[in-house]
């Protein structure tokens, strides 16, 4: 946000607020215990509200759900903006102070009247107003978002939305109040610090425009770096699709059962002329590999570093000794890097932590011995003096323009429906997310047993499955634009008509991203994982040899 | 503007204890304050990341003016109190409730402090009589309030039972359980919200059950094992340390523990990881970790078979 991406608050500050807005985001499964925070503010008497297409366990905590229609939250966020400037409540204070663009913004939400809103998303006018006025109100109100926000082909627009609701009502930049993404792997914040993104070094510098940054990192490495962006996983796939990507090296990653639209992704990554796969099992996407490099547990067989949602680098340490054959990851790259040509002998981890300290400001001053003292430290952190920042941009609160620097920027955005229309073909809608116990394609989850294990259902709400003539463990057809599979029918009260749901968990019993699309944001290079149109077919009616069964799996 | 958040200070308080005069910050209680003085309290049910239910009554301490002994661990100090620690009030209520624990729980894998202060205040269980033979499974949870019978005192009743053993994520061996109310609270208002567990029965009939004594997995219960992790006596426990403990192969001197960072969410609890045989035996969060107070969910507590489970397919 505004330049960096992280979360603007810590997660204690949670409990202190005296609004939450959980918005696509179902932490009380996803990241349980990020919740346990919130059930502290809950308790000492923060309202909350859930935005989600579902009725989730998170949301049975709220103070009220607002049943959202999947990929609608764009006019919601906007009626929201539009409720707060017509009632007298946006911080005109700060907005003049702080940021830039409020008239172009206020002028984009204009259309956005609540009725509008009301009609696109379904939540009633009077509940969009009550979050606008309990929002614009609170003394410390926070946004909470997950992948409900961003897998969409619109997510940065999604998040955008959100934002320009934290500007609108200066709930941003002070103790209490901000943005919190909740990061979905334990080192997903990470890998955008250490510049795993195709545009970026490490700490956020721009490989394009930051040239300054550019002439250090030379000078660091001794050898010229490219002034261009690189591709992000969507583009990379389609540059496959071009013939352009011709070699790929996968770094614990799993995309055949990970990616939307499982057949395109399978067929890219075995056309290719050589894919290496450096993992600590032979996942689907190994399997497929020419070479096969068996790493570490990042988490317990190696040291090391990983970063959280509040920007905390921690600590990662060796407590098992990995399987024979198994090596650290640095170890591999050090070895490939030498028989390529250049010979950085044994790096530590703290080595390579250090070398990042000395290019990255903003983790400048986080020693591994100031992160073993202090049980970690947040970002930004520019010196062995400076304690962490518990909270991002209160910069913008300052009274003194210099200190407060460039305003932040309202950025207009416009309500899109989902790509993958509903249609009288594919009358449904399917969503996706995540429960308790399981987590992504189910490689590491999969692996312990709990009794809370449920095998995967096509959630369906009482409505639907009434009218589809289904019953509870039923097993039907699922079909999408792209393919078919089968799964076993739960009626799901938490549903509402229309709406269907599903995980990624179990690829072996269902490939659920058989029927997901690739349709990806421009910005930000993320799948719409979260919005599916389907059809449901009973296998009774299915005549014989019957369409769409080209990628057809059945049900364990 | 600050970058870090600075809470309003703090006025002190002095109290007298054991006739020292201590400065303590107003909101400390009196163990804070003790433990403040070095002076070794006991405690059971208290647990620094859980709100005090003040039912153990071990860390109890006698306040000048007060008709009855106060629980250190919740009462707050107040300008000018003067506090006892160490009168006979006070060490015989400490040892009477370590008796009376001692004589019908089994306190062996209590940890080491719980001998020490029996060895301290002179309690002897073995006073009471041989035990009681033991419960039938599910007798004591068909305990119904007002119809105990009075034992003949031949025998000093005990809480001994089979151990619940109905899911492989962990048991619960009641004979082991003092009823401090911690797994309750962990499970419950303190952390984890989910309420499968509550006290139910009355007086030495009392015992932690789910709703209408269901087994684990009919319950509400969703594993997180918040409650193993606040549990002191060993009455709730990993499934597998209760299989190597029966078998003999659970090693205490051979395990190491080394923290490091869950591999699932982004949220970055801080996980111990209990180590034997280059195998991982149970797993523990900090309590003054400040993301999880100790606290876990299902996958960080039990989802670390993966590492262990190479050679099985991807």
């Amino acid at each position: 946000m505004f330049g960096a991406g992280g979360g603007t608050c810590s997660y204690r500050e949670a409990e202190d607020a005296d609004l939450i807005v959980m918005w696509g985001s179902n932490a009380r499964e996803a990241h349980p215990i990020f919740f346990h925070h919130v059930l502290k503010a809950v308790r000492k008497g923060a309202r909350m509200y859930a935005v989600d297409p579902r009725r989730t366990t998170s949301a049975q905590w709220a103070d009220a759900w607002l049943g959202i229609n999947v990929g609608s939250d764009i006019s919601l966020a906007n009626a929201i903006g539009r409720e707060i400037i017509h009632a007298g409540l946006a911080n005109t204070d700060f907005i003049a102070r702080a940021t830039s663009g409020f008239e172009a913004y206020a002028a984009s939400v204009e259309p956005y009247t609540l009725e509008v809103a009301e009609r696109d998303t379904g939540v009633p006018a009077d509940l969009i107003r009550q979050l606008a006025h309990d929002y614009a109100r609170a003394g410390r109100a926070q946004i909470c978002w997950t992948l409900g926000i961003t897998e969409h082909h619109n997510a940065s627009d999604n998040v955008f939305a959100l934002i320009n609701l934290a500007l609108l009502t200066g709930h941003v930049g002070r103790y209490g109040s901000g943005l919190v993404p909740l990061r979905g792997q334990n080192n997903v914040q990470g890998g955008g610090d250490m510049g795993a993104l195709p545009n970026k070094l490490p700490g956020f510098q721009d490989v394009e425009t930051d040239t300054d940054a550019r002439a250090r990192f030379e000078a660091v490495y001794g050898e010229p770096l490219p002034a261009r962006r690189g591709w992000h996983l969507s583009q990379m796939f389609e540059a496959m699709e071009r013939g352009e990507l011709t070699a790929c090296y996968i770094i614990g990653e799993n995309p055949v059962r990970s990616e939307a639209d499982t057949g395109r992704t399978k067929e890219l990554l075995s056309g290719l002329e050589h894919l290496v796969v450096q993992d600590i099992f032979l996942t689907d996407t190994a399997a497929i590999a020419d070479v096969v490099l068996p790493a570490t547990a990042t988490w317990c067989e190696t040291e090391g570093t990983v970063t959280s949602s509040e920007r905390r680098v921690q600590r990662v340490r060796k407590a098992l000794d990995p399987p024979g054959g198994a090596r650290d990851d640095i170890e591999i790259i050090g070895e490939l890097a030498r028989r390529l040509g250049a010979n950085w002998g044994p790096v530590t981890a703290e080595q390579a932590w250090d070398e990042l300290r000395s290019l990255s400001p903003m983790h400048g001053g986080m020693s591994y011995a100031r992160l073993e003292a202090l049980g970690g430290l947040q970002w930004p952190c520019y010196d062995e003096e400076h304690p962490g920042e518990l909270f991002l941009h209160a910069r913008l609160w300052e009274a003194d323009p210099a200190r407060r620097g460039a305003p932040a920027p309202f950025t207009p955005v416009s309500q899109e429906p989902p790509l993958d229309e509903l249609s009288a073909e594919f009358p449904l809608r399917l969503t996706t997310g995540r429960r308790l116990d399981s987590f992504n394609t189910g490689v590491q989850s999969g692996k312990y047993a709990t009794p809370i294990r449920r095998p995967e259902t096509l959630n369906l709400s009482p409505e639907d499955a009434a009218e589809l003539g289904v019953a509870e463990s039923e097993v039907v057809r699922i079909s999408s634009r792209r393919g078919s599979i089968e799964a076993p029918v739960h009626v799901d009260s938490t549903l509402r008509r229309g709406l269907a749901f599903m995980t990624l968990h179990f690829p072996e019993q269902v490939a659920t991203n058989i029927l997901t699309l690739d349709a990806w944001d421009p910005k930000s290079g993320t799948a719409e994982f979260k919005a599916t149109a389907i059809r449901v077919d009973r296998i009774a009616d299915i005549p014989a040899g019957g369409a769409g069964d080209e990628h057809a799996k059945v049900g364990a | 503007m600050s970058a870090v958040f600075v809470e309003a200070p703090k006025r002190l308080v002095d109290v007298t204890i054991d006739g020292a005069t201590v400065r303590v910050p107003e909101g400390s209680t009196l163990l804070d304050a003790c433990r403040q003085q070095g002076i070794d309290t006991p405690t059971l049910c208290f647990l620094e990341n859980l709100t005090p239910v003040n039912v153990c009554r071990v860390c109890v301490v006698e306040v000048e003016g007060s008709r009855t002994l106060v629980p250190s661990c919740s009462r707050k100090v107040e300008p000018g109190m003067a506090v006892h620690t160490d009168s006979d009030r006070v060490r015989t209520s400490r040892r009477m409730v370590l008796e009376f624990l001692a004589s019908t729980v089994d306190v062996s894998l209590a940890g080491p402090d719980v001998g020490r202060w029996m060895a301290e205040y002179g309690a002897d269980p073995a006073r009471y009589g041989d035990p009681a033979p033991p419960h039938q499974a599910g007798q004591r949870d068909a305990a119904r309030p007002g119809e105990h019978p009075v034992p003949d005192g031949s025998a000093a009743a005990t809480v001994a039972q089979p151990v619940k053993y109905d899911n492989d994520s962990y048991v619960r061996d009641y004979s082991r359980c003092i009823l401090c109310y911690k797994c309750v609270e962990a499970c419950g208002p303190d952390a984890q919200n989910t309420f499968a567990i509550a006290v139910a029965g009355r007086g030495f009939d009392a015992r932690i059950s789910t709703e209408f004594d269901v087994t684990l997995p009919d319950s509400a219960c969703v594993y997180c094992g918040n409650c193993i992790g606040v549990c002191p006596t060993g009455a709730l426990m990993f499934a597998s340390e209760y299989r190597m403990r029966r078998d003999g192969t659970w090693d205490d001197d051979g395990q190491t523990v080394t923290t490091t960072v869950c591999p699932y969410c982004g949220v970055g609890c801080n996980l111990e990881l209990h180590v034997q045989d280059n195998q991982i035996v149970k797993v523990t969060s900090p309590l003054d970790h400040d993301v999880t107070s100790g606290h876990l969910c299902v996958k960080g507590r039990f989802g670390f078979e993966f590492v262990q489970r190479r050679a099985d397919a991807g």
